[in-house]
């Protein structure tokens, strides 16, 4: 597996488990602190064995400069409500989920270098498809529930929009069809907004900025700021360890 | 419903009193004192809500822990506990209560939660220190309530205990990488341990002549030892760790007593304990606040769930 697409994918579940490590303590019900701290450490846990196959864990994570980051701008959105939360999870799971997939399938029967990858995206494909199946029964719940549900969920589907074309911005080193995985997304997340009564957004879902902007370490202003909160202990005591 | 008569009344009583003496364990169904299913309500509420509210000071670090190993731990412990929050509430609802109605008690403050939980975490070395030593009394309270004469809290407690065990033994090994570390780091896990070793032995309330409860819950064996006792089992188990640790505790006071076979111990500031009790300790406020605006923050999201369930014929949890 190249070092590009480990980095990519490793910081895509680094920055989204970050994220999803913030709602701990204010979710709206107790169950929903579980199932995100759970999806957290999923996300961790595929974000830990990812960048160790590029180096040091911890070195990655905490001495990296935010133009060193790969992940798709996507997965550093502020949480905002419940459902924006809700509706990136269900953007980005459907994304892993299909991509995870396919990288399982390809890697059996496939040489000695697909060996790490294979293994990594059949474990976490499995993961994954639990996130889908939570964002998906969510969106559903905030779609076709109340009046405000709707509003904030169809609000946060509009918002988010725009960051999904880079989701499929091809990654070196990742043998997949781009444009075929683009398709499914459409069509899964499509066939999830339509059930949930919501109207899929008729905007742009790249823009001159957002384009693959992320995998080349062009960030969102909060991303610098959820970095200084992650990395300033770590920074503060170089060398120790913990 | 029937009236129950004097008569049946103390048959009733005998039935309770012959299974709490030949520790055979109440069930939900059985017949039990109204003052019983009150007290455990109580005890068994409060532990829930500390549960919840004791996610707080420790979640406070998941998006600073300094590797993301640490991190995993934590956030698998903050999990865990929302985890045990739900055993808890469950229980409590066989005597015949609802989560709603407990945690309405909590943010409206007419139930409490454990006092420790009102102070802060100011450094990364306090996530350590609260897994040692407040996981440490916690479990040191609760291991004997896995014997508790109440069943579904008894089984709750042999759960929640396996995986505090855990729990602590991880905020130990946190502390002792930080106590072995660099000199900063030595000096952050004595700082949190000077911070933390006194609210900790506060977690057994007060001393045996001001418990109010104590002696009622014991013939009940709700509770099995007194809060004097158990304070003194903590610290016994305390200080040889804290040795092995390379950390002292904050009491000048503490030395070995032959003739005892226990340690003896400095006075605990009981002002600071029923001040902090009545919600004038550094975090009652904030503590309180948070889960207040996640609970009304998240109405939109539960009346959501509940309107989409009844109009797919779902039920309403």
């Amino acid at each position: 597996m190249s070092t590009a697409a480990a980095l990519a994918l490793g910081d895509d579940a680094l920055v989204l488990s970050h994220r999803l490590g913030e709602w701990a303590g204010h979710a709206p019900v107790l169950e929903e602190e579980v199932a995100l701290a759970n999806i957290a450490l999923d996300l961790l846990g595929q974000a830990r064995v990812l960048l160790s196959l590029v180096g040091d864990e911890d070195e990655l994570a905490y001495l990296r400069e935010e133009r060193a980051f790969r992940n798709v701008q996507l997965v550093e959105q502020p949480n905002g409500d419940f459902a924006h939360t809700i509706v990136r999870q269900l953007y980005f799971s459907t994304y892993q989920r299909l991509l995870y997939g396919r990288l399982a399938a390809a890697g059996e029967g496939a040489g000695a270098g697909a060996g790490q990858l294979t293994g990594l995206a059949a474990k976490a494909v499995k993961e994954v498809a639990y996130h889908q199946d939570h964002a998906e029964q969510w969106t559903l719940r905030l779609g076709d529930g109340t009046a405000e549900s709707h509003q904030r969920t169809q609000r946060a589907c509009t918002a988010l929009w725009r960051f999904t074309g880079e989701l499929f911005h091809p990654v070196a080193g990742l043998d997949v069809d781009w444009q075929e995985l683009e398709s499914d997304w459409l069509a899964s997340v499509t066939a999830v907004l339509e059930r949930a009564t919501l109207t899929v957004p008729d905007g742009p879902r790249t823009g001159a900025w957002s384009a693959g902007a992320g995998r080349q370490g062009l960030h969102t202003e909060s991303f610098g700021r959820m970095l200084a909160e992650m990395q300033h202990l770590h920074r503060s005591h170089p060398g120790a360890s913990w | 419903m029937t009236a129950v008569t004097a008569d049946t009344q103390e048959a009733y009583e005998a039935v309770f009193d012959a299974a709490v003496a030949a520790d055979e364990r109440i069930e939900p169904r059985d017949w039990m004192p109204e003052a019983y299913r009150a007290t455990l309500v109580r005890q068994i509420a409060q532990h829930a809500h500390s549960e919840i509210i004791g996610m707080q000071p420790e979640a406070n670090w998941i998006t600073r822990a300094p590797s993301l190993r640490r991190k995993a731990i934590l956030i698998a412990k903050v999990q865990d506990e929302a985890g045990h929050g739900l055993y808890l509430y469950s229980a409590a609802e066989t005597l015949g209560t609802s989560r709603d109605e407990l945690l309405d008690k909590l943010h409206t403050g007419r139930q409490k939660y454990s006092s420790i939980f009102n102070y802060p975490t100011l450094t990364w070395a306090d996530v350590g220190a609260i897994g040692w030593l407040v996981d440490g009394a916690a479990i040191t309270n609760q291991v004997p309530l896995c014997r508790c004469s109440y069943g579904p809290y008894a089984r709750a407690m042999v759960r929640i205990c396996k995986e505090e065990s855990f729990h602590q033994r991880q905020g130990y090994e946190s502390l002792l990488a930080l106590s072995r570390g660099t000199p900063e780091q030595h000096a952050m896990a004595q700082d949190a341990v000077n911070r933390w070793w006194w609210p900790s032995l506060m977690m057994f309330g007060p001393p045996d002549d001001e418990s109010s409860h104590s002696a009622q819950s014991m013939a009940w064996k709700i509770k099995r030892h007194s809060n004097d006792e158990l304070r003194q089992r903590f610290v016994d188990i305390c200080v040889p760790q804290a040795e092995t640790l390379g950390l002292t505790l904050p009491d000048p006071d503490l030395r070995w007593n032959e003739e005892r076979g226990h340690y003896d111990f400095g006075p605990i500031d009981w002002t600071e304990f029923w001040d902090v009790l009545k919600g004038n300790g550094p975090c009652n406020e904030q503590r309180i606040t948070q889960r207040r605006r996640a609970h009304e923050e998240g109405a939109w999201v539960r009346e959501a769930a509940a309107a989409y369930a009844a109009k797919h014929g779902e039920a309403t949890p």
